[in-house]
C-alpha cells in the first residue's frame, strides 16, 4: 500500500523536509547478527570487463546513422554586449547543417533571467552561437567564420573588488548573488568575552576545476515521438524533467540515457546547456547531434569549486575548550548562480562550540559559473576551519588532536540531535596510531635543515544518510536470471556491483545471476541524483525491498508446487529447498519453467528516514609530509585514512572511492588552481598542462582504514555513503603537516612551490620554533582560572 | 566604448586540402579510408572505424586517454596523424584479450579494482601493455614513470600500479608499502 510520509533528507548540506511517496513494507534492516554471504565481500565490478576492454559506451562514444557533430562559439571577452552577429559565411561552408545564435535561438531563458544565448556575454567562455555539421573538424573551421562584432564592458573577476559599490554591474540587481546566508546559535560576543585565546585568521582557498576525464556532452535524436539524450550526466531522471520542463514538452516523450559516465565530481548534476543546444540542432537538421566539449571548455564553462575568503575568529578558554567560532565567508559564484556552497557547515557542526555566527556571502564575478565540487563547501569549509584550529593549537601549546578531542560532539551542534552512529574518538584513536602521531608531534620535534618533515591531521563530517524517493523493479527471468532495474546511474563509484551484491544476496543468488540495468529514464523507475554521498543508502534499501517482494513472491508459487508452506522455504544458490524436508526442492529454473512465462517482479521503494537521529559520515586523515625549504616542494609521505560509512558493502570499490578522494584533496592542497588573468578576465591555464592534475608519481601509498560497523538505525543495509567524505580532510590535513614542518600557519591555498617559497621568504621560519606564537603574556594573564 | 571584432574570411571557404586515400593496419585489419591530412589517428580511429575505445579527453596530448600502440610502442593518438600511420601496426584497447578472454593487463585492472569512472582506463591499460612490451618485469618505480603521461580524475592510481605489477606477475602487489623515510629532517632525529 502506497502512503505520504513525510521525511527529513540532507544532500550537500542542507537539510529539507519533504513529503514522499512510500510503498510497500521495509525489510527487517540487517543487523550485527544477520548472516550475509556476499555483502561485506571485496569484490570486482560487474561491469568491469566492459569498461576494460573498451566495449563500455559513454556519450561521447555514441555513433548513430547520420550523426551531425555539434561545436559552441565562446565569447572571448570577460564581458561583452553583442552587437552584430553574422553567421552566414559560416552557413555557406559545404557541411555545415545547422547554426544556432541570439537571433535564431528560441528566447529560452536559462538562470538569472538570462537566456541560452543571450545578447550579454558574462564570462570569457559564455555561450555566443553553435554549429552542427557533417563533422567535427567542419564544425571547428565554420565556428572561426562566424562574424561577431562585442561591445566590450567593464569586468569584474575578483570576489571583494566585486561586491565594492563602484564594480562594473554583472547582472542588473548587483554582484551579491544572493542574501547573505547566516547561521547564528549561543551569542558570539558573549563567547569572545568569555575566551581566554582568540586566533584571528584569513583564509584564501582556489578556484579548482573538476576536469572529467569525460567532457560534459549530449547527443539528441528524436526516434518517433520521443527525444533521446545521451547525457554524461549524474541525474538521468533530473535532466529528463529540465530538458522537458525547457523544450515545454511532456516528461514521458523525453529519455534520457547514461549507462557510462566519465567522471562527475558534482559537475554533472543537471541540464547543460550543450544538452538543450544539442537538441534544438537536432530539431533544427532532423538528424541526431552530439555536442561533445572539449577540454578547453571543460575548464573555461563547466562549473568549479568557487574560490573563497574565510574570515575567521575563534575564540577558547585556556584548556582548549571552544567558546565562540565567527566566520565571514565570500565565495566568487562566477557570472551565474544562487548561493555560496556550505562553506560554513564544518564551523557549524564539526565541533562542539556553544556560540556561532557564520555568513556566507556570494559574488558574482566575470569568470565560469560555479557548481558542486565533491563535499561542495565542506572541502572549502574544512581548508579554513581545520588549520586555524591548528594555530589555536599551537598557541595554547596543547596538541592538535587533543584540541579536537576536548571539543568532540557528541551530538549535532546544529540540531542537537544524537547521531544514528558516531565512532570518530576510534577514528582519531586508529589514524594516530597508524602514522604514529604522538611520537611525531612530541614538542622537540622542531624544524631543522633543509628538508623538515611535518604531520598533521583533520577531521571529516559529511551527510551521506540518503532518503527517498527512490525505486526499484526486480525482475525474475525465466532463465532464473535476475534484472534490477533502477534509475540510478553509476558515476564511477560502483554503484552498479554494490545494487547487484544487494539483490543477488536477498534472492539468495550469485551475482553473475543479476544484470542491473541503469542510467535509462525508460527502463527504470526514479532515483536521486548521483550526489551528497546518497545512492547506496538512497536506492540500495529500494533495491533491497523490490528483490524482498520477488523472493517472496518466488515462494509462494513455489509452494503451490512442492506442497509445502512458503514460510517454510528458502532459497539457496538458485534453489528453492524446503527447510524441514532439504529433499523437497526445485531449481528457480525449472519453477520459471513451469509459470508459463509468467514473470515475477517485485517492487520497492525507499522508507522514511528516523526522525529522532540525524544520520551523518565522519573520518580523519592523518598526513606526514616533507618540505624542501630550498625549492618549495612539499613531498606528501604518508596520508593515513581513517573512515567510516556504517556497513562496508564492498570493501574493494570502498578503498577506490578513499583512495581517489585523497588523491583529489592532495590536487587541491598542493597544486590545483585556476589562474584568472586580472588585465583581461582570461582564465590562464584551461587545459592540463596548466592546470595541474595530480599524476601516478605524485600519489602516495594512501592507507586506507575503514571503520565496519553496521548504522542499524541509518536504513535496512545498515550502510551510508561515502563518496564525498574522503576528500575533505586530506588538503587541511597536508597544510597542518607542512605548518608542522615548517613551524607557522600557512593561510593561502594551495601550497605550490611558489607560494612555499614566499611564505618562508616571508616568515620567520627556521627559528627553530614549531609554535608559531606561543600565548603572549597578557593573554596567558587573562580570563578564567579553573 | 571599446569595440572587438572577431573577422575571418568573408569570402565562401572550403577548407581542404581535401581528403586523400590511406590504409591503416588496426589490430591486424587493414582499412581503407578516406581522409583529411589533418585527421588525427584518434578522430580516425574513433569516428571512421567507430574504434571508440580510444578515448578522447583533452585532444592535445596532455592527458593520455587516446593511447594507443604504435609498432608496440605507446603513444598519444590525438598528436599523431592519421596519415602518417600508414603501414604502421596499430594496436587499439578492441585489439587486446581474444574477444573471449580478457588480456592479463585487462584482467589485472579489474581483479584490483583500477579504476573508477573507466573513461581513461582504456589508455592506461595500453601504457601498461607497451611497458610490458619493452620490461616484463617492471620495478614499481619504472610502471610509475611509464604511467606518469595517464592522468586519471578519479585518482585511482594506486590500484592501477598494483593491477601493472599483478600483470607483470611480481610478486604481492597489494603490500601496502609506506615510502622509506628520508635521510634528513626527520622528526626528533637529527638534532
Amino acid at each position: 500500500m502506497a502512503k505520504v510520509v513525510k521525511t527529513r533528507i540532507e544532500m550537500e548540506g542542507e537539510t529539507v523536509e519533504r513529503s514522499v511517496v512510500v510503498e510497500g513494507e521495509a525489510p527487517p534492516p540487517w543487523t550485527e547478527d544477520t548472516v550475509l554471504s556476499l555483502i561485506g565481500g571485496a569484490r570486482p565490478r560487474v561491469d568491469g570487463p566492459a569498461r576494460v576492454s573498451g566495449r563500455a559506451v559513454y556519450t561521447a562514444d555514441v555513433r548513430l546513422p547520420g550523426m551531425l557533430y555539434a561545436k559552441i562559439l565562446r565569447c572571448p571577452h570577460a564581458h561583452a554586449r553583442l552587437r552584430r552577429i553574422d553567421v552566414a559565411p559560416a552557413m555557406a561552408l559545404r557541411g555545415v547543417r545547422a547554426v544556432l545564435s541570439h537571433r535564431t535561438a528560441p528566447p529560452i531563458q536559462w538562470q538569472n533571467g538570462v537566456l541560452l544565448f543571450d545578447e550579454t556575454l558574462r564570462f570569457a567562455g559564455d555561450e555566443v552561437a553553435a554549429v552542427a555539421a557533417d563533422d567535427e573538424d567542419i564544425a571547428q573551421d565554420a565556428l572561426e567564420l562566424i562574424e561577431v562584432d562585442y561591445e566590450v564592458l567593464p569586468f569584474v573577476v575578483d570576489p571583494e573588488a566585486a561586491l565594492r559599490p563602484d564594480a562594473p554591474r554583472i547582472h542588473p540587481r548587483g554582484n551579491r548573488s544572493s542574501p547573505p546566508r547566516v547561521y547564528q546559535r549561543g551569542d558570539v560576543a558573549r563567547g569572545f568575552a568569555d575566551a581566554d585565546i582568540v586566533v584571528e585568521t584569513v583564509v584564501r582557498t582556489p578556484t579548482a576545476l573538476h576536469n572529467c576525464m569525460e567532457p560534459h556532452g549530449s547527443v539528441a535524436w528524436r526516434d518517433g515521438d520521443t527525444l533521446v539524450i545521451w547525457d554524461s550526466t549524474q541525474h538521468v531522471h533530473g535532466v529528463r524533467e529540465q530538458v522537458a520542463e525547457t523544450l515545454g514538452l511532456p516528461l514521458s516523450r523525453v529519455r534520457v540515457i547514461s549507462e557510462y559516465i566519465g567522471g562527475g565530481f558534482g559537475s554533472k548534476q543537471g541540464v547543460g546547456k550543450y544538452t538543450i543546444i544539442a537538441a534544438l540542432l537536432a530539431r533544427l537538421t532532423s538528424r541526431p547531434v552530439q555536442l561533445m566539449l572539449d577540454r578547453r571548455e571543460e575548464n573555461l564553462a563547466t562549473g568549479n569549486r568557487h574560490e573563497t575568503i574565510q574570515r575567521l575568529r575563534i575564540g577558547a578558554r585556556r584548556d582548549g575548550s571552544l567558546t565562540a567560532i565567527d566566520l565571514r565567508a565570500i565565495a566568487a559564484i562566477g557570472a551565474y548562480g544562487g548561493q555560496p556552497m556550505a562553506i560554513a557547515g564544518p564551523v557549524q557542526e564539526f565541533y562542539r562550540c556553544p556560540n556561532v555566527l557564520t555568513e556566507e556571502v556570494g559574488a558574482f564575478t566575470n569568470t565560469g559559473p560555479t557548481c558542486a565540487f565533491r563535499a561542495p563547501g565542506y572541502t572549502e569549509g574544512a581548508y579554513g576551519l581545520e588549520t586555524a584550529l591548528d594555530e589555536l593549537a599551537a598557541r595554547l601549546e596543547i596538541d592538535p588532536l587533543e584540541l579536537r578531542l576536548r571539543n568532540y560532539a557528541d551530538v549535532n551542534p546544529v540540531s542537537g540531535r544524537p547521531f544514528s552512529s558516531k565512532p570518530l574518538r576510534e577514528l582519531y584513536r586508529l589514524g594516530a596510531e597508524q602514522i604514529g602521531w604522538h611520537d611525531k608531534r612530541r614538542p622537540e620535534c622542531g624544524p631543522t635543515g633543509a628538508r623538515r618533515r611535518g604531520v598533521g591531521m583533520a577531521t571529516a563530517t559529511w551527510g551521506g544518510g540518503g532518503g527517498p524517493p527512490a525505486h526499484a523493479l526486480v525482475r525474475i527471468n525465466s532463465d532464473a536470471t535476475v534484472d534490477v532495474l533502477v534509475g540510478t546511474q553509476d558515476i564511477g563509484t560502483g554503484t552498479k556491483t554494490v545494487l547487484a551484491t544487494i539483490a543477488a544476496e536477498e534472492l539468495g543468488l550469485s551475482i553473475q545471476a543479476v544484470r542491473v540495468a541503469l542510467g535509462d529514464t525508460l527502463a527504470g523507475p526514479y532515483c536521486p541524483v548521483s550526489a551528497g554521498s546518497m545512492t547506496v543508502a538512497s536506492v540500495g534499501p529500494a533495491v533491497r525491498q523490490a528483490a524482498r517482494e520477488a523472493r517472496q513472491a518466488l515462494r509462494d508459487v513455489a509452494a503451490t508446487f512442492l506442497e509445502v508452506p512458503a514460510s517454510q522455504l528458502d532459497i539457496q544458490d538458485g534453489e528453492i529447498v524446503a527447510t524441514m524436508s532439504p529433499d523437497r526442492r526445485m531449481t528457480i529454473e525449472d519453477l520459471a519453467g513451469r509459470l508459463n512465462r509468467f514473470q515475477i517482479i517485485g517492487k520497492g521503494s525507499r522508507g522514511a528516514n528516523p526522525n529522532d537521529v540525524d544520520i551523518r559520515t565522519f573520518g580523519a586523515q592523518f598526513a606526514e609530509v616533507q618540505v624542501d625549504t630550498e625549492t618549495g616542494q612539499v613531498e606528501v609521505c604518508r596520508l593515513v585514512a581513517v573512515h567510516e560509512c556504517g556497513r562496508v558493502i564492498n570493501p574493494l570499490t570502498t578503498s577506490s572511492q578513499v583512495e581517489g578522494g585523497v588523491v583529489q584533496g592532495i590536487g587541491y592542497a598542493l597544486m590545483e588552481e585556476r589562474i584568472v588573468d586580472p588585465r583581461t578576465g582570461k582564465v590562464l591555464n584551461p587545459n592540463l598542462d596548466d592546470y595541474k592534475l595530480p599524476t601516478v608519481q605524485d600519489a602516495p601509498v594512501v592507507e586506507v582504514t575503514m571503520d565496519d560497523h553496521v548504522d542499524e538505525r541509518a536504513n535496512v543495509l545498515g550502510a551510508k555513503g561515502l563518496g564525498e567524505p574522503p576528500i575533505i580532510p586530506t588538503a587541511p590535513a597536508i597544510a597542518n603537516a607542512v605548518a608542522h614542518a615548517l613551524g607557522r600557519p600557512l593561510v593561502e591555498f594551495p601550497l605550490t612551490r611558489a607560494r612555499l617559497l614566499q611564505a618562508l621568504q616571508e616568515g620567520q621560519v627556521g627559528n627553530g620554533s614549531s609554535h608559531p606564537r606561543p600565548l603572549s603574556p597578557r593573554e596567558r594573564g587573562r580570563g578564567h582560572r579553573r | 566604448m571599446v569595440r572587438a571584432t572577431t573577422r575571418r574570411r568573408a569570402e565562401i571557404v572550403v577548407r581542404g586540402p581535401g581528403p586523400v586515400p590511406i590504409r591503416l593496419r588496426v589490430n591486424g585489419a587493414d582499412y581503407d579510408l578516406l581522409v583529411e591530412p589533418r585527421r588525427t589517428l584518434l578522430d580516425a580511429l574513433r569516428n571512421d572505424l567507430c574504434l571508440t575505445g580510444t578515448k578522447k579527453s583533452c585532444d592535445l596530448g596532455e592527458c593520455g586517454a587516446c593511447t594507443v600502440l604504435l609498432d608496440g610502442r605507446a603513444i598519444y593518438a590525438c598528436l599523431a596523424l592519421a596519415i602518417e600511420c600508414t603501414g604502421r601496426e596499430i594496436t587499439t584497447i578492441e585489439g587486446l584479450g581474444d574477444g573471449v578472454a580478457l588480456d592479463p593487463v585487462q584482467q589485472a585492472f579489474v581483479d584490483r579494482d583500477a579504476y573508477q569512472c573507466g573513461f581513461c582506463t582504456p589508455g592506461q591499460v595500453m601504457a601498461v601493455k607497451a611497458l610490458l612490451n619493452r620490461s616484463p618485469m617492471p620495478s614499481e618505480a619504472e610502471v610509475r614513470q611509464a604511467l606518469s603521461g595517464n592522468l586519471c580524475r578519479c585518482g585511482a592510481y594506486q590500484h592501477i600500479v598494483e593491477a601493472a605489477l599483478q600483470a607483470a606477475g611480481v610478486a604481492d602487489p597489494t603490500a601496502r608499502r609506506p615510502r622509506p623515510v628520508a635521510e634528513e629532517g626527520i622528526c626528533g632525529e637529527g638534532r
